[in-house]
């Protein structure tokens, strides 16, 4: 569950003040599929870092599970971020001198997870985003499309509840992007919190819940349509529906967006 | 998470930036070598000084007269001496420059030096082969010679030479006798001598005076009275002590002593600072990586890593680095005092003190500047580390 309320955060650029989030209140629950959506610079990722206890806000507050999140510890806040959230960054962030399959591992080393079964999440996971044959590549042997799902991977195999993914399909073809969003609705139906971040309608679409930012403030809320809409899926259907994707992407019209 | 962990993410990552661990190795090695060597060679030179001197008898006693103009010691007025009681034998001594040849053999080691027939004992010489220098030799100024057994080897191409002939400065000698070998020792070889009778040695720098003469107490206990009864005799002849000196070897010892442990300051300055120089090479390396480092440790934190975690395996980093380093080093400077030492000839004594002092400062210098920048950046929020360049 997370709580926000009032939440400021500026930077000093230059003698001049930018407000990346100006009064921001929102409030998430267990078990939802929200889409944050916005334009370039809107202040998105800037409320993805602080919802991730990356960044503290100026001023206002942030209540998570119920406790205002300065009264938690520095390793309290360390465990939170290693078995609770998975982030999925927007520049990635992997470790350039481990391989992919190093990098899926980290955080459940840090989780403790004992070695065997840490291996067979981790390529499991890896296996998942389509990453089967690249386990051992370093990521500047990968293509920026694996890097993104490489990154998508170390967060999924973690087994987090909340899932923070900022443009995670930003780097990825059509058929992969809608591969991962499909990967998205399968964990939002196992429980998990969901939370995209997006500057692309089409995207936003698939989400229970659509937020729009704009200047650092939400302006509007609404609901998507792709799957929650009039002609509601559940994943028993997923074949047919994907079928039907695939039917629609023969077709012009949908060529400029990712799906 | 468990120290293993720690332990195996940070070989992970020494291996993984091999550049940088070779750097920083490097600096360690280098600091290490330097005190350890520097340091064995100026100990070596002090105990090859000492064993030298004590090799040579603790009974003699060596004076040199410093003013040369008018030198009222003759050789006629040393006789004096043989009158105490104390003193068992006294020998003039005059180092003389000049070309050795034998046939076509230029012989350019050879330190000729002018002296009596007591030399022999006073040095505790022995012969190989004929006989040593004879008073009526030095009376009569006879053009002989007494060579020791390198110089033979080299003048001869053998020890068996006795009665051959060879010139200093086209002046011609005959070999009465042949010295046994005795070894190199840091005052001069007495291998390479070439003893011609004292008598000749003045013509040939043209002096009349002795400069400088050897006294034997009749045992190490005399040396004391053996001492004061040359100073007698000396003060006879010079109107200030300032003309001349006097030693025995005890005060040879410390005096000498002291000049090598000046050497041994010296040399260890130089080497603390390499030392020095090293540990600077060391911190450079570990803070220009800070800024790959600061971003690793964001995203470690990003993912869960706790400062703990941090800590940790930079620490361990620091110390699996430093203290491969100290280690490498240590082998170096063994590897160069007991193999290149006898090569090039100079006397080492490795310091165990000295090598583990190295190697505990580099180790620390190591772990203080692994992990400083690591305490600083993962402290940072992780957002601050992940946008951190430089
Ligand atoms: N570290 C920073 N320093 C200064 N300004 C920043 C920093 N991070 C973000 N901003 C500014 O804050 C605003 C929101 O940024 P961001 O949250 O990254 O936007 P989005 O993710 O929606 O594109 C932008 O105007 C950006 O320039
Ligand atoms: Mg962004």
């Amino acid at each position: 569950m997370i709580e926000i309320r009032d939440i400021e955060k500026k930077y000093e650029m230059g003698g001049e003040t930018v407000h990346a989030l100006d009064k921001v209140t929102l409030s998430i629950q267990d078990g939802e599929f929200v889409a944050i959506i916005g334009p370039s610079g809107s202040g998105k990722s800037t409320l993805m870092n602080i919802i991730g206890c990356l960044d503290v806000a100026d001023s206002g507050t942030y209540i998570l599970n119920g406790k205002p999140i300065e009264k938690y510890s520095e390793r309290q806040l360390a465990r939170i971020r290693n078995k609770n959230i998975g982030f999925i960054f927007q520049g990635f962030n992997l470790l350039s001198k481990l391989s992919a399959l190093e990098n899926v591992e980290l955080p459940m080393i840090y989780q403790g997870v004992p070695a065997h079964e840490r291996h067979k999440r981790a390529k499991e996971a890896l296996e998942h985003v389509g990453l089967a044959g690249r386990i051992k590549h370093k990521p500047t042997e990968l293509s920026g499309g694996q890097q993104q799902r490489c990154a998508i991977a170390r967060a999924l195999a973690a087994h987090p509840s909340l899932i923070l993914a900022d443009e995670p399909t930003g780097n990825l073809d059509k058929k992969t992007g809608k591969e991962i969003l499909n990967l998205f609705l399968e964990l939002h139906e196992q429980g998990n919190t969901i939370v995209l971040i997006t500057h692309d309608p089409k995207v936003a679409d698939w989400a229970e819940r659509i937020v729009y930012i704009e200047d650092g403030k939400i302006t509007s809320e609404g609901r998507g349509t792709r799957r929650y809409g009039t002609d509601e899926l559940t994943i028993d259907e997923k074949h047919t529906y994907d079928a039907e994707t695939q039917a629609e992407e023969v077709m012009p019209d949908g060529a400029d967006a990712i799906l | 998470m468990a120290l293993m962990q720690s332990f195996k993410m940070a070989l992970k990552s020494i291996a993984g930036n091999k550049m940088r661990s070779f750097l920083t190795m490097l600096g360690m090695i280098i600091g290490i070598v330097a005190i350890v060597v520097l340091v064995s060679i100026a100990q070596g030179a002090n105990a090859s000084v000492i064993s030298s001197i004590e090799g040579m008898g603790t009974n003699m006693i060596t004076v040199s007269v410093r003013s040369r103009r008018a030198n009222p010691i003759k050789l006629s007025t040393l006789d004096e001496l043989s009158d105490d009681p104390y003193i068992e034998a006294y020998a003039p001594y005059l180092s003389v420059t000049g070309t050795v040849k034998a046939g076509n053999t230029v012989y350019d080691d050879a330190s000729i030096i002018g002296t009596s027939s007591s030399y022999m004992l006073i040095r505790a010489l022995e012969m190989e082969d004929g006989r040593f220098l004879s008073t009526p030799d030095i009376d009569n100024r006879s053009h002989v010679a007494v060579i020791g057994s390198e110089a033979a080897e080299e003048m001869y191409g053998s020890t068996d030479c006795v009665g051959s002939s060879f010139s200093i400065d086209g002046t011609a000698y005959t070999v009465v006798g042949v010295l046994k070998s005795k070894g190199t020792s840091s005052v001069g070889s007495q291998d390479t001598m070439v003893l011609i009778p004292f008598t000749l040695a003045q013509r040939i720098t043209q002096t009349t005076g002795v400069t400088s003469f050897y006294v034997t107490a009749t045992s190490s206990e005399n040396v004391d009275f053996a001492q004061t009864g040359v100073e007698d005799f000396l003060k006879k002849y010079f109107s200030s002590t300032s003309y001349y000196s006097v030693f025995n070897q005890t005060q040879m010892l410390s005096t000498l002593s002291e000049t090598t442990s000046t050497l041994t300051l010296m040399l260890g300055g130089i080497a603390a600072i390499s030392l020095l120089v090293g540990g600077i090479g060391i911190m450079n390396i570990m803070l220009v990586s800070v800024s790959e480092r600061t971003r690793e440790i964001g995203i470690r934190k990003a993912i869960g890593a706790s400062r703990g975690n941090i800590l940790s395996q930079f620490l361990i980093e620091a110390l699996v680095l430093s203290i491969m380093g100290g280690a490498l080093g240590i082998l170096l400077s063994y590897l160069i005092v007991t193999i290149v030492s006898p090569l090039i000839g100079v006397t080492m004594v490795m310091s165990a003190e000295v090598s583990l002092a190295a190697v505990a400062f580099a180790v620390i210098i190591g772990a203080v500047f692994g992990l400083y920048p690591a305490a600083k950046a993962s402290k940072l929020r992780p957002i601050e580390a992940l946008r951190y360049d430089g």
